[in-house]
């Protein structure tokens, strides 16, 4: 028999249950050790040298990059050990923006923390690097620079989370800094606006953006009814900032607190979910019947929607065709408000309440804006909930509980489990088994596709068809599945993605945490909070019935189409990429470009470009045309794509680009 | 305007790159020695080439960014024709090369800022030691070393090529 192995923390026996690194087994006995730079999700980095130990006999190391071994003597704190997190803390805050007070992190911030934790009074190192600028290209997230301490956390959460990369280390030694590509504005670059980086982000280098003081501002506006929707992920963590434990659903104190902010009405982002489900199952379905455009992609994650438009264009049809809970309700919102109340649609505010940067950005899609008057007007984070209430004064932990406003605040549990990874997918199954098979589905929980694993799949008997589903969450999985799905390599009828680690609950504009277990209390919060409800299926929902009664007339129709659901386009990765191959130097000049993007490139574009060229020169006609090597026409299912003179052709041959080139020169 | 010269060669660069990425086998992890071809051909890394590189390798651009800024063999930046490299290493330093730089400065109204003049035909860089410290001070122009240079031997090259460049003539046709 194996005789179970152990090591010494402080003289303490403990035992090595399978732990990677000294780090986690010191945490596990017990011993806070200092990081920046390690996360559990992540890999092992090694950089901040915080965490380290004093090893019997093999000196002084950091436990983050050491693997525990047999009879191994630790000593977590010594005066030399304490000396040396000093002096790194020291340095570290010598290059750091000193504005604490002002910093929207400040008393979360994990570098003040530390250095306050270690009695680190006063910097005696002289500030050498120049101040750079803020970048505040994206309606999501703010990068500080000057308050970065090079731990690389959000560049490993960008690579290895989301397999993106949109940001990584640059330059050297002391001129080192974390950039987007070429030093772009992250806006230009291939950023999800997931906010990853942010949610790892130990500082303030990386924030998600504020809109609390156009929220104000809309409060304060008499002209304006101003509408909350709160999505369900919200309500089970931002107890944590006022010391409920995570999971805890405090959905009637919001419901006060945004009554007091001065907030018209309190709806639910959980009733809009329900609507989607409606909307995704009958799309769902549709497909299934005529066997067309399988898998389906979920499309409720905003962040995983720019990535498939940005790295698999191929699978856009794919992809749902229904706008998520958020854009539904705004659309349906503003439409029923309006005329209810009797008020121009540009005078009702939507506020949306979400766990999320990415749907910053999805507001502000220009889909979603008709006539200049967006259907979602502003997002608050749940974090920046907080900071609102803080500055209503409000005591949180005093309030009496209110319930939300009808219609819109009435949901099914099916609506709320959207904020967990599988419960898209397992609101679906609860629409799907009732309607496939005309029985009522008496045990409504899937446990099957719950979970923690980062790539799920289940199959589901419904009424004698199989339904195989995969649950994905991290965008870098959800790459390996529509790899699969691309060459051919599974047979999945429905895909659930969602960019962060465990769904909506573990978003970035969460309350900020370090801890896992948060996320799995928060998780286990929203499957309670579902069986506390009376209904947990989403055609339950007589509000969402009622609506499709006078307005919408039934699921799919004309009118649903208008008004819930979206079409997407193929994006480019990062902008202002073009190769200059000809210049012309007459006056008028006959544009040519010739994508060279993956796709096209694949499908032969280099060698079209090569024998354009030939024909060019050979008719010399160089001094005529502007010839440039580009990235995407955003139809890489067509490739390869040329564009002359505006005109884009697709399936390019040699025939079709010279007849067209004669053409437009003629004119 | 755009010389005949000027135009063959984008274009002939341009498949150059993707012949560099074949003989690479698109290999990412051969992503140095493939910038460094890459530079040979255009004589500095173009951000929209770095771009095509890092999506032919299936590498973000922003970690290629990121080699090509870590190296100070790389450089971002388009150089002049003429790249004067001036050492500043220990000897040449001692042998005065300082003047040697404000000479070139002041003669084609550069400065630490600016590198390179506005008609792209000089470069000025410093480097700290080219090993010929027994030639000190050493001035390298493109790959063309002269050693023992003086402020009056540094003028003249400088109005050497200057005249040169004058009198070439682009050929048309």
């Amino acid at each position: 028999m194996d005789e179970k192995k152990s090591l010494y923390i402080n003289g303490k026996k403990v035992l090595i249950e399978g732990e990677k690194n000294l780090l986690e087994i010191i945490r596990k006995a017990g011993v806070d050790l200092p990081t920046f730079c390690y996360h559990s999700e992540l890999s092992i980095y090694g950089a901040c040298r915080l965490c380290l130990v004093d090893v019997e006999g093999r000196g002084i190391m950091a436990a983050c990059s050491t693997e525990p071994q047999e009879g191994m003597k630790i000593k977590t704190t010594t005066d030399e050990i304490r000396q040396i997190r000093k002096i790194s803390l020291e340095l570290l805050l010598a290059n750091h923006a000193h504005n604490c007070p002002t910093c929207s992190k400040s008393s979360f911030c994990k570098l003040q923390e530390v250095a306050r934790k270690h009695g680190v009074e006063e910097v005696r190192f002289k500030k050498i690097q120049k101040s750079s600028a803020l970048d505040y290209s994206t309606y999501s997230l703010v990068r500080d620079p000057n308050k970065c301490i090079l731990c690389g956390d959000c560049v490993r959460a960008c690579n290895e989370i989301q397999g993106i990369g949109a940001i990584d280390f640059a330059f050297r030694g002391s001129d080192a800094t974390v950039l987007p590509a070429f030093g772009k504005d992250l806006s230009m670059v291939e950023c999800v606006d997931c906010g990853q980086c942010a949610r790892v982000c130990p500082t303030a280098a990386i924030t998600p953006k504020s809109e609390i003081s156009e929220v104000w501002k809309a409060i304060s506006d008499p002209t304006k009814t101003v509408i909350a929707q709160v999505a369900p992920a919200v309500r089970v963590a931002l107890g944590e900032v006022y010391g409920y434990a995570s999971g805890e659903d405090t959905t009637g104190q919001i419901v006060s607190a945004l009554r007091i902010i001065g907030f018209d009405k309190v709806f639910d982002t959980a009733y809009s979910a329900d609507l989607t489900i409606v909307e995704e199952a009958t799309e769902f379905l549709e497909r299934k019947t005529k066997g067309e455009k399988l898998p389906i992609f979920t499309s409720c994650c905003p962040a995983w929607v720019k990535f498939a438009e940005q790295y698999y264009p191929d699978l856009l049809p794919n992809l749902s065709s229904c706008r998520s809970p958020q854009q539904m309700f705004g659309s349906v919102a503003k439409e029923i408000l309006s005329k209810e109340i009797k008020k121009d649609k540009k005078d009702i505010v939507i506020v949306s309440i979400m766990p999320c940067t990415a749907k910053k950005f999805e507001a502000k899609r220009e889909e979603f804006i008709k006539e200049g008057i967006a259907e979602v007007d502003h997002v608050l984070t749940t974090q920046e909930l907080a900071r609102m209430i803080d500055q209503a004064g409000i005591v949180f932990k005093q309030l009496e509980t209110e319930s939300l406003d009808m219609p819109l605040g009435f949901k099914t549990g099916a609506g709320l489990i959207f904020g967990n990874s599988g419960g898209v997918t397992e609101a679906a199954l609860r629409y799907l088994y009732e309607k496939v098979s005309g029985e009522k589905l008496e045990q409504f929980e899937f446990q099957e596709v719950r979970g923690n694993e980062s790539i799920r799949e289940a199959t589901i008997n419904i009424a004698g068809n199989d339904v195989k589903v995969a649950i994905v969450h991290g965008l870098a999985n959800a790459r390996k599945v529509a790899d699969k799905v691309k060459k051919g390599l599974c047979d999945y009828d429905f895909i659930e993605v969602m960019s962060c680690p465990n769904g909506c609950i573990g978003g970035a504009g969460q309350p900020v945490t370090f801890d896992v277990k948060t996320k799995k209390d928060r998780t286990r919060g929203l499957y309670e909070a579902d069986k506390k409800l009376q209904l947990h299926k989403s055609q339950e929902n007589h509000f969402v019935t009622d609506l499709y009664r006078s307005t919408l007339e039934e699921p799919g129709s004309h009118l649903a189409h208008e008004m819930l659901h979206t079409n997407y386009s193929a994006r480019r990765r990062v902008s202002d990429t073009e190769i200059q191959i000809l210049n012309g130097s007459a006056k008028e000049k006959l544009e040519i470009s010739v994508c060279v993007g993956t796709s096209c490139y694949l499908r032969g574009s280099q060698d079209l470009l090569y024998k354009m060229i030939d024909h060019i020169e050979s008719n010399n006609l160089q001094d005529r045309v502007d010839v440039k090597a580009t990235f995407c026409f955003e139809q890489c299912d067509r490739g390869p794509s040329v564009s002359i003179g505006g005109k884009v052709i697709e399936g390019c041959t040699l025939k079709k680009a010279c007849d067209e080139m004669q053409n437009a020169l003629k004119k | 305007m755009m010389t005949d010269t000027q135009t063959m060669s984008r274009s002939r660069q341009f498949s150059k790159v993707c012949e560099i990425l074949e003989r690479y086998s698109y290999d990412s992890t051969k992503l140095i020695p493939i910038l460094q071809a890459v530079q040979e051909e255009y004589r500095y890394l173009p951000e929209e080439v770095l771009t095509f590189v890092a999506t032919s390798l299936n590498l973000s651009p922003a970690r290629v960014y990121g080699v090509a800024t870590f190296y100070s063999h790389f450089a971002l930046q388009a150089k002049g024709k003429y790249l004067i490299r001036v050492c500043d290493g220990t000897a040449c330093h001692v042998k005065g090369s300082v003047s040697l730089i404000e000479v070139i400065q002041e003669k084609l109204g550069l400065d630490e800022k600016k590198r390179t003049t506005p008609d792209m035909l000089f470069t000025l860089e410093t480097v700290s030691c080219l090993g010929a410290c027994g030639l000190a001070p050493v001035v390298v122009i493109n790959d063309e070393i002269h050693g023992q240079m003086t402020k009056e031997k540094t003028n003249a090259l400088i109005d050497e090529i200057i005249s040169m460049e004058k009198s070439y003539v682009p050929r048309n046709n």
